[in-house]
C-alpha cells in the first residue's frame, strides 16, 4: 500500500513538472526588421493571433528599434553617432519604407496609398489595434543603447517594456509558438 | 433555412480586410451569451478559410455557412 502512495506521489510530482514546462498558448515573436511590409506582417499575425485566443509579446530588435520612436519627441543629449543614427534611421511607424520597390519614397507612398484603396490597415493603425488588444512589446536595451535612442523618445504605448535576451527567451520558451521576421 | 437560425448579433465586416474580420469576430462574439448565435457577414475572400480556422482554435462553431455573390455569411455560435 505505502508503495502505491510513494508512486502516486512521484506520478503527480512528475505530472506539475510538466504542466509547469507545458508551453502556453502564446507566440513570441521577434521584429528584427524595420522595413514597413514586414513589420506590418508581423502586426497582422499578432494581432490575428489575439483574435485566436492567444498571448502575444513582440520584440523589437536592431532595426525594428527605431519603429517605435515617436516622430514628436526629440530628445537631447546625444553624442554625434547617436545624433546620426538619430537623424538617418525613420522616426516612427509612418517613416518606415518598403523593403523592396522603395523607389526612393515613391513605391513606398503608392503602396500606402493602394492600402488605404483595398482597407488593409495602416501600421500606425496596427499599433493602436495591437495596442487595444493587449499585445505586448519589449524593445531592446542593447539596440536602444548601440543606435544611442532614449526611452524618453519611444511612443506611447500601454504594453511597453525594455529588456534583453533573456526576457525574450524566457518567454519563447513557454510560447507554443515563435517567430523571426 | 436561415429563418430557423435564431440571430442574437449581426456583424457587417464587409470591407474589411485581413486581420480585422478575425479580429472583429473575436470580439463580437463575446458580446452574446454562450449559445447564442452571431451572424458575420464578410467579403474577404480568406475569411473562407479562416473563419473556419479561428472557430476551431478559439473553440467556437460555425453552424452554418452561406456565400453569395462576394459575401459570405458565417453563423457562429458562442461555446466557449
Amino acid at each position: 500500500m505505502d508503495a502505491i502512495e510513494t508512486q502516486l506521489a512521484e506520478l503527480k510530482s512528475q505530472i506539475d513538472a510538466l504542466k509547469a514546462g507545458a508551453p502556453e498558448n502564446k507566440l513570441a515573436m521577434v521584429v528584427f526588421s524595420g522595413d514597413m511590409d514586414k513589420v506590418l506582417a508581423a502586426f497582422v499575425i499578432a494581432t490575428g493571433a489575439v483574435a485566436m485566443g492567444m498571448d502575444v509579446v513582440m520584440f523589437f530588435t536592431f532595426w525594428g528599434t527605431p519603429v517605435l520612436r515617436d516622430k514628436n519627441k526629440s530628445v537631447g543629449g546625444k553624442d554625434m553617432m547617436g545624433q546620426m543614427f538619430g537623424a538617418m534611421l525613420p522616426k516612427g511607424p509612418d517613416q518606415v519604407k518598403l523593403s523592396k520597390m522603395n523607389m526612393g519614397g515613391m513605391g513606398t507612398a503608392m503602396m500606402k496609398s493602394l492600402m488605404k484603396k483595398k482597407n488593409v490597415s495602416s501600421l500606425e493603425e496596427m499599433l493602436a489595434l495591437a495596442e487595444e488588444l493587449g499585445v505586448r512589446i519589449f524593445v531592446c536595451e542593447m539596440s536602444m543603447d548601440l543606435m544611442g535612442f532614449k526611452h524618453e523618445e519611444m511612443i506611447k504605448y500601454k504594453h511597453l517594456g525594455f529588456a534583453g535576451v533573456a526576457t525574450f527567451l524566457q518567454e519563447a520558451q513557454t510560447s507554443k509558438v515563435q517567430l523571426f521576421i | 433555412m436561415s429563418d430557423e437560425i435564431k440571430v442574437a448579433k449581426v456583424l457587417d465586416l464587409k470591407g474589411l480586410a485581413c486581420p480585422m474580420p478575425v479580429v472583429k469576430v473575436s470580439k463580437g462574439i463575446k458580446e452574446v451569451a454562450i449559445g447564442e448565435i452571431v451572424e458575420a457577414h464578410t467579403s474577404d475572400p480568406g475569411a473562407l478559410t479562416d473563419f473556419p480556422a479561428w472557430a476551431k482554435t478559439s473553440g467556437n462553431e460555425i453552424v452554418k455557412t452561406d456565400q453569395q455573390d462576394k459575401v459570405v455569411k458565417f453563423y457562429i455560435k458562442r461555446k466557449v
